[in-house]
């Protein structure tokens, strides 16, 4: 972990217009979570569907990718990586580093509006509100680590990202079970059902393979991105 | 404008090689079997646009792993050696700066990822030498082209590095801040320091190196002082024009020796092909000795670097 490394990151992440959709999109599940109070009172089954669809099904993945990608993305694209890059500092520590950033972002941005919306709706009943804000806080920091190496691998990384979210997730996920398991979102969902003990909620990942899963994937992606970074080849304009 | 003593460098040189380094992208072949030695002192990396001069620079600065051959410093290896930094300076082309950072937490982060003991110190002298402290406050985001260039520099020098290297340092500066950056470069090659910086800009080579190397479609084309290398183009003749108290009787004089290939009259005195340089500046005071001519002028015509240059990328017909 590098203080210096961490402040221009945040800076970088906070001080602009990505900032915007870091707060937009938990706003919405938050306000949606509000009106659904408002207008239906508070039911068990409606924050459950809410959780599950909005909150993990959707403003996670999202916010993940803008944060585990824009960590280090667009440094590399734009050059400005050069400045950390050409310092004597391991690149692992430069990863992990941007990696602590990202997940903390998350855990900001969607595990805690995620405990908001939740309780909103049921407060602390069945550990719904307890359950999917852990789910999230776990299952961040996996995107954070994945989308921040997919940073490192590809220019296209937001791209990727999206496919992965939206397609392999949302789309594969929903029809095929088997995809399920390797499922960063359907993790989310064990350790939620692991912690709530709602009716009307049951995962289909067990959480004796979704916990070991979430570290696997986490480490595996450090480790794999830190790599890359020690053999990034950055090129001028010629 | 501040003037700002360059602190005095590291005992040890920084001894830059490349031994038979080539870097192929797919089938396109940007760097072929170079091997040059970089040592104290400022070289210039010439070459036209495209002709591997970056890509050579970002091997040299561990940005980009050679396809064959090794680039190391002091005789450690650059490339994965992120130890290195502690005695490379590196200012990319690239535009590549934290806009949202002021100059002076700019340079200040380059210090502190260097571990330096005073980082504020050595940020406030690393401003001061590229005359920035004036604008140290001001986001990066509101500066010209040039005030980018010098803050770049200045973070590349916070540590007091062995090795400088600049690519295409002079771009996007007016004339004024160009000079002073030129004044920085030669005082900190005539203190020790190795530097190299690309150019394609002739002028701003013969200004500041005392060393070029000259890059042509990927090769290594030449090397040393361009006057010594023009001096080793022994296949081109040697154009002289000169001025004396008797051109004609000189004239004759000179065509009978093997050593000069032609010489014509002109109005403003004669012009002579050398075929051998060495010979013909021996042979022409004593010539015009014998010929009882008194010389006026002897001035080379084609030993300046646009010269060289155009005879090095320039095949001959």
């Amino acid at each position: 972990m590098n203080t210096v490394v961490a402040d221009i990151t945040y800076r970088a992440m906070l001080g602009r217009k990505r900032i915007l959709l870091l707060v937009l999109l938990p706003l919405a599940l938050i306000a949606v979570a509000g009106l659904l109070r408002l207008i239906g009172g508070p039911s068990e089954g409606t924050a459950v569907t809410l959780m599950k669809t909005f909150a993990i099904g959707t403003i996670l993945p999202l916010l993940g990718l803008i944060a585990g990608t824009g960590v280090i993305a667009p440094e590399i694209e734009d050059g400005t990586i050069m400045h950390l890059l050409s310092k004597p500092i391991s690149r692992p520590v430069i990863t992990f580093t941007k990696f602590v950033v990202a997940a903390s972002l998350l855990a900001l941005f969607a595990a805690v509006p995620t405990f908001i919306a939740a309780y909103l709706l049921v407060q602390t009943e069945s550990g719904v509100a307890y359950g999917f804000a852990l789910g999230a806080l776990l299952a961040g920091v996996a995107y954070a680590a994945v989308f921040l190496l997919l940073g490192v691998l590809t220019r296209h990384a937001v791209t990727v990202g999206v496919i992965y979210a939206l397609v392999w997730e949302g789309l594969v996920g929903g029809y095929v079970p088997g995809a399920r398991k390797f499922s960063i979102q359907q993790w989310a969902q064990s350790i939620a059902d692991q912690v709530s003990t709602s009716a009307f909620f049951k995962s289909d990942v067990p959480i004796g393979f979704a916990v070991p899963a979430i570290v696997i994937v986490t480490v595996a992606a450090l480790l794999i991105a830190g790599q890359r970074l020690r053999g990034l080849s950055l090129t001028g304009d010629e | 404008m501040t003037v700002t003593t360059v602190p005095a460098v590291a005992a040890r040189p920084g001894l830059m090689e490349l031994a038979r380094v080539s870097r192929w992208y797919g089938n396109v072949v940007a760097v072929n079997d170079v091997t040059m030695t970089i040592g104290p002192g400022v070289t210039g990396l010439l070459g036209p646009n495209g002709a591997g001069k970056s890509t050579l620079l970002h091997i040299m600065a561990g940005f980009l792993a050679p396809s064959n051959g090794t680039a190391t410093l002091n005789g450690q290896r650059i490339w994965r050696s992120h130890d290195i930094y502690r005695h490379i300076g590196l200012v990319p082309e690239r535009e590549g700066v934290y806009g949202f950072l002021t100059g002076w937490q700019f340079v200040l982060s380059a210090a502190r990822l260097h571990r330096l003991p005073d980082p504020a110190q050595a940020a406030t002298r690393a401003l001061d030498l590229v005359d920035m402290s004036h604008a140290k406050d001001r986001r990066i985001e509101t500066y010209s082209k040039g005030m980018r260039q010098r803050v770049k520099v200045a973070a590349a020098l916070v540590h007091d590095p062995q090795v400088l290297l600049l690519d295409e340092p002079f771009n996007g500066m007016d004339p004024r801040q160009r000079l002073h950056l030129m004044e920085l470069v030669r005082r900190m090659g005539a203190e020790g320091r190795t530097i190299l910086f690309s150019s394609h800009i002739l002028e701003e080579v013969e200004r500041v190196a005392e060393q070029i190397e000259v890059m042509v479609a990927g090769r290594h084309a030449a090397s040393g002082d361009y006057r010594e290398i023009r001096r080793r183009m022994t296949d081109r003749p040697h154009l002289f024009r000169v001025r004396s108290s008797d051109d004609r009787r000189l004239a004759s004089a000179l065509i009978a020796d093997a050593s000069s290939g032609a010489v014509s009259l002109t109005e403003s005195g004669l012009e002579v092909q050398a075929l051998d340089f060495g010979r013909f500046t021996r042979l022409l005071p004593r010539v015009a000795r014998d010929a009882g001519v008194r010389l006026w002028q002897v001035s080379p015509t084609d030993e300046d670097l646009e010269s060289v240059f155009s005879y090095l990328i320039q095949p001959r017909a």
